[in-house]
């Protein structure tokens, strides 16, 4: 029982993360049909920011010599310019196109960026130390449970809390969701579509740049591919969840993370390196029965 | 008899021929005057147009784009190095392997034959599947495969050897073999898109409703198309395979199928000569940056561009193209020559219609 409430402690820790990653991605999908896999390169992006650009294996700190609360400022505000750009540049001239188009050119963005991360600091993995007094475990209720997951889950609650709040409360977060439910009526009746997408983009900024703290603090490595795999994971968290919806995304964000540990810690050994093959055949299996994910939206249905 | 039957078939497939007409001319004077290193440049770029033509044969005439056909063009390149590679080694390091693979080592030939069906049969496997899904659900789970491909081969210790390199595949591929390849793969394209299989998937990309409304099976079309092209994609990668004499899983994920994706997004996604062109001018850009990036020469300094650039480049380049000529280079037409004396129906409909 008590390696059972472990591994779950490990799959909602992971699933938090997910979460975050799955929901920047189903905001954006909402307001312009685009599937933003530049995600990941944002993620890496908030990390490398930390570091003095150097060929060196453990890199002298930027971002990350400032006390912690300016630490964390100075990230989202990197990731969340970044995304700005990339907005700016690359997916507004697009904004009619259909979405698989649209996902086309951003792994065009994120292929970019990518190169543009190696050719600033080199394509070597990196070791950085950043808040390592959080990777002590603690002891709660009997399970030894690290504390970055215990912040991981924390930050992942405040932050769907502040996001609910924004979208029902605020005038701009009720025109997001309004955006979302049908652009073209939004924008009939006078909703700024420039400055809804915009904002879609600086929470999703937010939120990556969140997550690259998260992910550092747990790993400790600089790697130009480290956002690969949580955004492919959180990918197929919003096709699962439904395209659009954002309990949706959260909710497959935590579907895909509990999987995935429950996979790894239950499957015969044999079978347990399989683990992402059979996380990704899940994906397939409820596009299958459920084309349009869990939780259907207006936003996914095409309009003929 | 016969000889009208010939001269029918050359008729038919002309339009496609005279796109090899240029490639021959490069491939002559490659092999007659240039260095090694540009006849392997022009090999590579020969694979890529298979790989490319593949890749066209489903998303051009489908209009789903599809993100998983580098997984095809895998299966069948560790299908041909399971039946020809390094037979001391093979029955240590892959000991996964059924004896047939294990301790036989098969004929060049057969090998091609045998690989280019696995691919077939794989993409059939994944197509009864996937291709019920159309649209954005299609692309995303073409993805999906594409990651469980990787995710498979790349634990699969016993028979891959996991992410490690397998070395000693034969290398036969010359820039004459690739030609060939390159050959087969425009001539099977253009009968294809010119097939009723062809039109009705080309014309269900373009309505939908009113094809299916024609008595189109959206299903059964886009079926064939996807085990064609993954056939086809999957004899890029046996040739790729034996041109370098290595394989590894990571050749075949991420970076091939966004290197591909590009040419054919570069030179148009909805023609066949668009897919040969793209292939051509990204290929041509790239060898220019790698010239720049070994540095050149200029009134006495030394300048060269940093590791990266390239690939920047690229990217920048594909959005542009997304962004301003979105047909790519080709737009939708296919290239004319004297002698194709006309173009076929659907090309020039097409033309006219928008998305």
């Amino acid at each position: 029982m008590r390696n059972f409430l472990q591994v779950m402690v490990d799959a909602i820790a992971l699933g938090s993360l997910l979460a975050l990653v799955a929901l920047a991605i189903g905001l954006v999908f909402g307001v312009m049909r685009l599937i933003n896999f530049a995600q990941g390169d944002y993620i890496t992006l908030g990390a490398y920011a930390l570091v003095v650009p150097a060929a060196s294996l453990t890199p002298t700190l930027l971002l990350g010599a400032l006390p912690v609360p300016l630490m964390v400022v100075g990230v989202l505000l990197v990731v969340v310019m970044m995304a700005l750009a990339t907005e700016r540049m690359a997916f507004r001239p697009l904004r009619d196109s259909d979405p698989a188009t649209l996902l086309i050119s951003s792994f065009a963005v994120s292929y970019f960026l990518q190169h543009l991360i190696m050719l600033v600091h080199t394509g070597r993995p990196k070791s950085i130390g950043i808040g390592q007094a959080l990777t002590t475990p603690i002891e709660v209720l009997g399970l030894r449970v690290p504390g970055i997951q215990m912040v991981t889950m924390g930050v992942t609650a405040a932050l769907l809390i502040a996001l609910v709040l924004f979208l029902k409360r605020t005038p701009m977060g009720i025109q997001m969701r309004a955006a979302a439910e049908n652009f073209q009526m939004a924008r009939l009746l006078g909703v700024p579509a420039n400055r809804v997408i915009a904002m879609a983009f600086v929470i999703s900024g937010v939120l990556g740049g969140t997550v690259s703290l998260l992910l550092i603090v747990q790993t400790g490595t600089l790697d130009i591919r480290m956002g690969l795999m949580p955004v492919i994971f959180a990918f197929f968290a919003t096709v699962i969840g439904g395209m659009g919806s954002l309990v949706g995304a959260a909710l497959g964000g935590f579907l895909v993370g509990v999987a995935s540990v429950l996979l790894q810690s239950y499957l015969p050994d044999g079978l347990r390196p399989f683990r992402d093959a059979f996380v990704f055949g899940l994906v397939i299996v409820i596009l299958l029965v459920r084309p349009k994910g869990l939780i259907v939206t207006g936003a996914a249905r095409e309009r003929v | 008899m016969q000889k009208t039957a010939v001269r029918a078939f050359l008729e038919k497939v002309w339009p496609a021929l005279v796109l090899l007409l240029p490639l021959l001319l490069v491939v002559v004077l490659a092999d007659l005057y240039g260095s090694v290193l540009f006849q392997r440049t022009v090999t590579d770029a020969l694979i890529k147009i298979v790989l490319v033509v593949g890749l066209y044969i489903f998303i051009g005439n489908s209009g789903i784009v599809s993100f998983g056909h580098i997984g095809f063009a895998g299966i069948a390149a560790y299908f041909a190095t399971w039946m020809t590679c390094c037979a001391m080694m093979k029955p240590i390091t892959m000991t996964g392997l059924p004896d047939f693979l294990r301790l036989e080592t098969y004929s060049l030939w057969s090998t091609a034959l045998v690989s280019v069906a696995a691919a077939g049969l794989a993409a059939l496997v994944i197509g009864l599947v996937l291709m019920r899904l159309s649209g954005l659900a299609a692309s995303i789970s073409t993805l999906a495969a594409l990651f469980i491909f990787h995710a498979v081969y790349s634990n699969w210790d016993s028979v891959t050897m996991g992410r490690a390199s397998i070395v000693g595949v034969p290398t036969y591929v010359t820039v004459w073999v690739a030609l060939g390849g390159a050959a087969l793969a425009i001539v099977v394209a253009w009968l294809y898109q010119t097939s009723r299989f062809g039109l009705a998937t080309r014309a269900a990309r373009d309505d939908e409703v009113a094809a299916q409304a024609s008595g189109i099976s959206l299903y059964w079309n886009r079926l064939i198309a996807f085990v064609i092209s993954g056939m086809v994609v999957g004899l890029g990668g046996v040739l790729m395979v034996h041109f370098q004499g290595t394989i590894s899983v990571n050749a075949f994920y991420l970076n091939l199928t966004f290197i591909t994706l590009a040419m054919l997004v570069v030179g148009g996604m909805r023609s066949l000569s668009g897919a040969v062109v793209g292939v051509v001018v990204l290929t041509s850009v790239a060898d220019v940056f790698r010239r720049l990036e070994a540095g050149i020469d200029l009134a006495g300094t030394r300048l060269s561009t940093p590791v990266g650039t390239q690939e920047m480049f690229l990217a920048a380049l594909m959005l542009l193209i997304l962004v301003f000529r979105k047909d790519g280079l080709m737009g939708r037409r296919e290239l004319r020559f004297p002698g194709a004396r006309r173009r076929t129906g659907t090309a020039a409909r097409s033309s006219q219609t928008s998305v």
